[in-house]
């Protein structure tokens, strides 16, 4: 079992800088998620903790031990591609023996251990077939079952996700999550998926743009996101954002069209008529009439089954959307912006403004 | 999709096929028909008298001596060749593929040589390889060396094989190289983080994930080193000296056209198709069965 550090990893494809100085600090058998926009940078972190990809400049470290320089054999991890990478002419057992064999590992060991690890993943039956002849789900399988069978250290997840369909990538995910707390491997797992994010990991890593945005518990990444691009990657549909102003007394916020909204948890700090963002999550936003409800012109609306999300406008031209528990049909929806779970940002940096 | 196209009346596919068919009869079926013909006549050379002879000319030819030493010339030619040619194919398709400064230059070049008609092939390698003015040939006997192929048998079947590899060595790397563009670079990663070093990862996984491509080409090589090497025999060492570079191929161009031996050198022949008939049909069924993963 190990832990795994990044020190300032930065990384540049001739005058391209795709890492600025990462940070990182995963303790043992922890999972973290790194997730965000494809091309934020996730996947080349991903490879350089791999030693596929070389850093421009900064550290791994894998259990105390300096790796940057390091090939991937000797860096004790293993890593499920996207696309599985089985080798494509070998059996099931030859895929997840392979590893073994290089090491030099006794016949009996290996047959014990990769017999352990089919049996684990409940892919015992399929030891003697070739890759082609398996569905997705099963390649997924094996692909982690060669990761297992070595015992590595650390594992990395490259979107193993990516290509199941959703019924089986629900399953799988669950099915990860539990082999890793069983076997309690470090593990950092990279997915564009929000919802993969937030079921798996301890922690999440947010990158936006080749930099960390946050890094931090789900939860907490839900509840308290560090600026405007984290709020509105992380939770689905996306935050309401609203255009503001810090007023007077640094306690409330005033709208476009006047409306004053109170900060319920204290005042923020900055000068008065600085511009704001103001965050709003579309559960968060109430309905019903009221002496300070807003008209929203409906635009769209999305049946989900148990709840609806419903696209609008309010007079001042300021889209909002709002997600309702049940059904809804109708032209208009009175709306209130209840400051109760409203995030505040400093609209020019987007960082979060904490009371 | 509907794959097949199902026409009305017969006229039109007909005319589809017929120019196919007219090149297939005119150049194979009329003269591969006149050899089976012609392989079962005694004629002279002056075209005065001819008799059936049945399968005569066969016997003679496989109890000629002369044309077991062109059978065995041909076998150390062909897998020399096909070896030489394969080999240095895929190691230079190899050093291609990985991600180099002006790759796309190198592999251009590589693929050159294909291009270039046999007979100049044969000559740019007689001026290299010349005893008296070859660059190679001079700096051979410079350094002690004798290096003579027009005397020397041995070494008249290392610079045809050279030549005729050479000629050959552009196609297989073109195949060699699509054929490892086709292997994915996650599979090789994989491989690397499972502790492949290089030269294991090209043993294990690379060389068997190319197997099929190597199959292909290896049948390729030996119908190409067998049927299609006349013409760099022909202008480097015109199968001497005393017939050591003789080859089947080129012993019936020696029996038909220079001693005008033309039942012999049509049983040559007719002995010849059933070789390559055979090699294509091999080489059909391993397509169709796809010597696979």
């Amino acid at each position: 079992m190990a832990t795994l550090s990044l020190r300032d990893v930065r990384k540049s494809f001739g005058a391209t800088q795709v890492l600025h100085g990462i940070e990182l600090d995963v303790a043992d058998g922890e999972l973290v998620v790194i997730v965000g926009a494809s091309g934020c940078g996730k996947s080349t972190l991903l490879r350089i903790v791999a030693g596929l990809e070389t850093a421009t400049s900064g550290q791994v470290v894998i259990n105390g031990r300096d790796v940057t320089e390091l090939e991937p054999a000797d860096r004790d991890i293993a890593m499920v591609f996207q696309n599985y990478a089985l080798y494509p002419h070998m059996s099931v057992f030859g895929n997840m023996a392979y590893g073994l064999k290089i090491r030099g590992m006794g016949k009996a060991e290996i047959e014990k251990r990769v017999k352990a690890a089919a049996e684990i993943l409940g892919i015992g039956p399929l030891l003697d077939r070739k890759p082609k002849q398996l569905s997705g789900g099963q390649r997924q399988r094996v692909a982690m079952g060669r990761a297992i069978v070595r015992e590595p250290a650390l594992f990395l997840f490259d979107e193993p996700l990516s290509n199941l369909d959703a019924k089986l990538r629900v399953q799988m995910r669950a099915e990860i999550r539990r082999l890793q707390r069983r076997l309690g491997v470090t593990s950092l797992f990279v997915t564009h998926d929000q919802v993969e994010a937030m079921t798996l990991g301890d922690r999440l890593v947010v990158m936006n743009a080749g930099r960390a945005a946050q890094v931090a518990p789900p939860m907490e990444i839900f509840e308290r996101p560090a600026d405007t691009y984290v709020a509105g990657f992380i939770g689905s549909p996306a935050m309401n954002f609203i255009p503001a102003t810090l007023d007077q007394g640094n306690a409330s916020a005033r709208l476009s069209d006047g409306t004053l909204i109170r900060f319920a948890d204290g005042p923020r700090p900055g000068e008065a008529g600085m511009p704001l963002t103001l965050g709003l999550r579309p559960e968060h936003v109430e309905t019903g009439d009221g002496p300070d409800s807003l008209p929203l012109a409906v635009e769209l609306i999305e049946p989900l089954g148990s709840e609806t999300v419903v696209h609008g406008r309010a007079a001042s031209g300021m889209a909002v959307t709002a997600r309702l528990q049940g059904a809804f049909s109708g032209e208009s929806l009175p709306v209130r912006l209840t400051p109760t779970h409203l995030h505040v940002f400093d609209a020019e940096t987007g960082r979060r403004l904490e009371p | 999709m509907q794959k097949k196209v199902i026409f009305k009346g017969r006229l039109l596919p007909l005319a589809l096929l017929a120019p196919q068919l007219a090149v297939t009869f005119v150049f194979f079926f009329w003269p591969a028909g006149q050899a089976i013909y012609q392989s079962l006549l005694r004629e002279d050379a002056f075209g005065f008298s001819r008799e059936f002879v049945g399968l005569e000319n066969f016997q003679e030819v496989l109890s000629d001596p002369s044309w077991v030493n062109a059978a065995l010339n041909s076998l150390v030619f062909s897998g020399c060749v096909a070896g030489l040619a394969l080999g240095l194919a895929l190691f230079l398709a190899v050093q291609a593929d990985k991600s180099l400064r002006g790759a796309t230059v190198y592999r251009s070049l590589l693929i050159w040589p294909y291009a270039v008609a046999p007979a100049v092939a044969a000559v740019l390698w007689l001026f290299l390889f010349q005893p008296n003015v070859g660059l190679l040939g001079r700096g051979l006997n410079a350094i002690g060396i004798a290096w003579d192929y027009r005397l020397n048998g041995n070494q008249a079947m290392i610079l045809v094989i050279i030549a005729a590899a050479w000629k050959q060595l552009a196609y297989n790397f073109i195949f060699f190289l699509a054929g490892l563009q086709s292997i994915p670079a996650s599979v090789l990663e994989a491989a690397a983080i499972d502790g492949a070093r290089p030269a294991r990862r090209f043993w294990t996984i690379i060389f068997p994930l190319l197997s099929p491509t190597t199959f292909f080409l290896l049948v390729v090589n030996l119908t190409y080193a067998f049927f299609e090497t006349f013409g760099i025999i022909h202008a480097l060492t015109s199968g001497g000296p005393a017939k050591a570079t003789e080859t089947l191929i080129y012993k019936v161009y020696v029996d038909g056209v220079q001693n005008l031996n033309l039942g012999s050198s049509s049983a040559q022949s007719v002995i010849l198709m059933i070789l390559v008939i055979g090699l294509t049909a091999i080489q059909f069924r391993a397509v169709e069965k796809k010597v696979h993963y």
